[in-house]
């Protein structure tokens, strides 16, 4: 039987140690009309079989590798360096428990603890925590966490330019609250902030690629007595200026890009970066230093006073352990590219991503519509981008998101992203191609 | 175990030193925008790559893990995770596919989401199943959501009230908080089940709920699950299962069929996902004919021969980007692929039969509050001797090459020692276990100075983690 280690004659002699006669008498609490019910499930097979049959599967998905790919918005396929997922796949990383004996995990709390440095310095925060589920419910998370530290304040300022998936998943965790959720169009630094704003948030860069200095955001809504939350790309804050250094409180971003895989949208990471005075309401996993009775440096989670397993139902959040190896990617990936490589690799993204937007400006019926942008650009188009898509896919040429998958009445709307694994040609592909599809 | 110190990647930097190469720029450069280029580089070390490999490896080799040691967290189900897992997660057919490629891009991908929720409807008696939560808290985040949008779309806004076991996870109140829903605490019963005068006491039309963990954390399982549910049934309220525990139950239990209104199951234990030094994991949520169409979304159908995503009807909404942690939906198809309905029982059966036979072996030693039969799990107490507590238990374990049980927890059993073997572990390694607790305990009253000291084989002895919280260092500080 696989994956159970006692033969029949192990379990015979365990049976008699616990002074039963056969297995079945174990489950004698469970309600006898409801004990070993039939499960109707395909019959199982060998290893070698169902790796046969999940590669099948997987050979029916269409891949980014096998195309000229221009999909982003909110899922990003950098390059990955080959250490990242050889040290990840050490059983010691991969089948350890959250670090709760720290003298026994101490290599996954230093792992934690560089992660939390090089994280904080790259988002201008001074605490950065151990990871939430994805970048939609750090910023989720960051909502309620700047809701709560701001009592008799009801409302949130969203951008309308906010990814829509992030949007969604803030109001399913604001459900429950008396919140009012209101949306703004254009510059934060443009938006009247009441006295009854808790947070006023900002995207860095836009769902559309926009890119704004929210240092007047930041002012306007400190004077209001709001927190300034940021949604940011990590991996244009190596080039570009960081949301703390603007002025924000309190920053959510996705981390996958940072050494994970797009696979089809999970698992990734969420980081939430604060400021020092916040770190006591915020949520999540955080290791600190500590010494032992010798004077050892190890490192501890701590500050678990805020938590679920101490607090219970006066927990900041009921959020537990989460996406651990997926943190430790993100910090072998920041550790190997380090202080050249990673702003090389944002450089890479930022002028791919310009010539494409040159090459695309230049077509005819084709528009560019932002005004600064990182890596993704929003184009209008002379035919429904689901129509452009559509005759492009077939032909390996991934062309970007057409809007109207989530907002129908946008038709005409191509959000393009531009990566460091683009090359040259596959750009010209493109900006061909979309040529030919729009006659 | 690397007993020796490891530097941080900031003290082991040397500039102008990278581990890795890039593609030269082959397009034009242009020019950041103006005002917006950042100032100075963030604080990232400059390091080659034998030296990042040889960091993270030492690093590694200063963890317990399974793969090197018996590790019966209990609650945390760390058993052996196929390595087929793995490689079927990592197949680049999986990793190479971006989320919004369209239906038609990944048939491959959402015919598994597809065939892996009807094959967790089956195993748990569901009628439907959505695999968008991350996690279990966030699976229970979702089943407290759904309850309350239940309640609210019948116009019942005055049930309010979550009753809790005190023998739960701390998830589960801090989950109605989150939910915005108040928590009753019901007290258990000389047999460590739910007080069943304390939950009528507490019923009423102001009750949303219960939340209920089956087995139990004292590894006991709820012999009046039917009973509970009808009451709560009764008094118009839902019921919540945390399947924290559902180790101890494939293919000898179905809780949708008990009675259970919505439930999580933490894939990454009973559906085998390496734990990853604290995730990710996968906490899908199964519902009955009246919470199914309040489950988070999207979810996997099908259009005629076809594949699609859809919301349910009355979803609560997204509880994350996308469709939920797929790397880890993988893990578990290949799982139940490989063990179908006979080996998912198999499973369960060897679960609780190693649990009891190791209770059997430890309660000599270390007495068992509970004492009935247990399930997958069992909770013994730490202090038997003079001055010993179970902290020192636990610490002294580590010497002898295994990782301490879960300890202090469950909160109603005082100095608990919780123990997890799971169905991995063969007989030998549980005889060992049992022989090193009975040494442990004789140490307690011969040299408890041994235990107080422990852990001693460690790169660094207990820490001291108020002096920590006191004066946090979260970052390097150079």
């Amino acid at each position: 039987m696989p994956f159970v280690a006692n033969s029949g004659a192990d379990r015979a002699a365990m049976l008699a140690a616990v002074g039963a006669k056969g297995i079945e008498e174990l489950f004698a609490d469970i309600p006898a009309a409801r004990r070993f019910p039939k499960l109707d499930l395909p019959e199982p097979l060998s290893e070698l079989e169902v790796l046969r049959e999940i590669e099948a599967m997987a050979a029916r998905n269409r891949s980014s590798a096998a195309s000229a790919s221009f999909l982003g918005a909110g899922a990003y396929d950098h390059f990955i360096p080959s250490l990242v997922s050889a040290i990840a796949s050490r059983g010691e990383f991969l089948t350890a428990y959250t670090p709760y004996q720290p003298e026994v995990s101490q290599g996954t709390l230093q792992a934690i603890f560089e992660y939390q440095s090089m994280a904080a310095s790259l988002l201008g925060m001074e605490v950065v925590n151990a990871s939430h589920y994805d970048g939609a419910t750090a910023l989720a998370e960051a909502v309620l966490m700047a809701y709560h530290n701001a009592s008799g304040r009801g409302k949130v300022l969203l951008p309308a330019a906010l990814h829509p998936e992030y949007k969604a998943v803030v109001r399913t965790y604001l459900a429950a609250f008396p919140v009012q959720v209101e949306e703004y169009r254009g510059d934060p630094a443009a938006v009247p902030v009441g006295a009854d704003a808790f947070a006023l948030v900002a995207a860095y860069p836009e769902f559309e690629g926009e890119l704004r200095d929210l240092s007047a955001a930041a002012e306007k809504a400190h004077a209001a007595g709001a927190l300034l939350i940021v949604q940011a790309d990590p991996i244009m804050c190596s080039l570009l200026k960081s949301p703390g250094s603007m002025g924000a409180d309190i920053v959510a971003a996705e981390g996958q890009a940072l050494g994970n895989p797009v696979s089809f949208g999970g698992p990734y990471l969420g980081m939430l970066g604060a400021t020092a005075k916040l770190v006591r309401k915020m949520p999540g996993r955080i290791v600190g230093e500590a010494h032992d009775r010798e004077g050892r440096k190890g490192y501890v989670l701590t500050l678990s006073a805020r938590e679920q397993h101490i607090r219970r139902e006066k927990a900041v959040s009921n959020i537990c352990s989460n996406q651990g190896l997926v943190m430790l990617r993100a910090c072998v990936y920041m550790a190997a590219m380090g202080e050249c490589g990673l702003p090389a690799a944002a450089r890479l993204c930022y002028d791919k991503a310009h010539f494409a937007a040159e090459l695309i400006g230049k077509l005819p019926g084709f528009r560019v519509e932002n005004k600064s942008f990182f890596k993704e650009f929003l184009v209008a188009t002379p035919r429904p981008a689901e129509e452009l898509y559509g005759k492009l896919a077939p032909r390996s040429v991934l062309p970007g998101l057409p809007l109207s998958r989530y907002y129908p009445e946008r038709k005409n709307e191509l959000l393009v992203c531009v990566t460091e694994k683009s090359t040259r040609s596959q750009i010209e592909l493109l900006a061909q191609s979309l040529k030919e599809a729009a006659k | 175990m690397n007993l020796r110190p490891e530097a941080t990647v900031f003290e082991l930097s040397s500039p102008g030193r990278c581990a890795v190469s890039l593609p030269k720029g082959d397009t034009p450069s242009y020019p950041l925008p103006s005002g917006l280029e950042r100032a100075g580089g963030a604080a990232l070390p400059a390091l080659d790559e034998l030296t990042v490999v040889r960091h993270f490896t030492r690093l590694s080799q200063k963890n317990f893990s399974i793969d090197t040691h018996f590790y019966p967290l209990g609650s945390c189900t760390m058993k052996y995770n196929p390595k087929a897992n793995e490689v079927a997660a990592a197949m680049p057919g999986w990793t190479e596919v971006h989320p919004l490629v369209g239906d038609e891009g990944s048939q491959g991908a959402l015919e598994l989401i597809y065939k892996l929720q009807s094959y967790l409807a089956e195993i748990g008696g569901f009628e439907a199943v959505s695999l968008q939560p991350a996690a279990g808290a966030h699976g229970e985040l979702a089943g407290v959501f759904m309850i309350r949008a239940y309640h609210l779309a019948r116009g019942d806004a005055k049930r309010r009230k979550i009753l809790i076991p005190d023998s739960a996870h701390g998830t589960n109140p801090a989950s109605c908080t989150m939910a915005g829903l108040e928590t009753v605490t019901i007290s258990s019963n000389a047999e460590g089940g739910v007080d069943m005068e304390a939950l009528k006491a507490a019923l009423g039309d102001d009750v949303a709920g219960i939340m209920i963990t089956n087995p139990n954390t004292l590894g006991l399982f709820e012999r009046n699950i039917e009973e509970i549910a009808r009451l709560v049934h009764a008094a118009g309220g839902l019921v919540y299962g945390d399947g924290a525990n559902m180790n101890a139950l494939t293919g000898v239990f179905k809780p949708g069929k008990s009675g259970i209104d919505v439930m999580h199951f933490n894939l990454h234990k009973t559906f085998s996902t390496p734990h990853g030094g604290g995730g990710p994991g996968a906490g899908m949520v199964g519902a009955g004919a009246a919470l199914a169409p309040y489950l988070p979304g999207p979810i996997a159908t099908m259009r005629g021969k076809a594949f699609a995503l859809e919301m349910p009807r009355s979803s609560i909404g997204r509880m994350k980007t996308f469709y939920g942690n797929f790397g880890v939906l993988v893990r578990a198809y290949a799982y139940v692929r490989m063990l179908g309905a006979e080996g998912l029982r198999r499973v369960a059966e060897n679960a609780v039969l190693n649990a009891n036979y190791l209770k059997a072996l430890v309660e000599k030693d270390f007495p068992v509050k509970y004492g009935r039969r247990c399930m997958h799990e069992f909770v013994a107490m730490g202090d038997i001797a003079e001055g010993i507590h179970t902290l020192d238990i636990a610490k002294r374990l580590i010497d002898y090459g295994i990782h301490p049980p879960t300890i202090y927890f469950p909160l109603i059993v005082p100095e608990a020692l919780m123990v997890e073997p799971t169905e991995t572990e063969d007989k030998e390694s549980l005889d060992e276990f049992a022989r090193v607790m009975r040494a442990i305990a004789q140490e307690a009253r011969t040299s408890p100075e041994l235990l107080h000291a422990a852990p001693s084989s460690t790169p660094v002895g207990r820490l001291d983690e108020v002096a920590a919280a006191r004066c946090p260092v979260l970052c390097y500080r150079g």
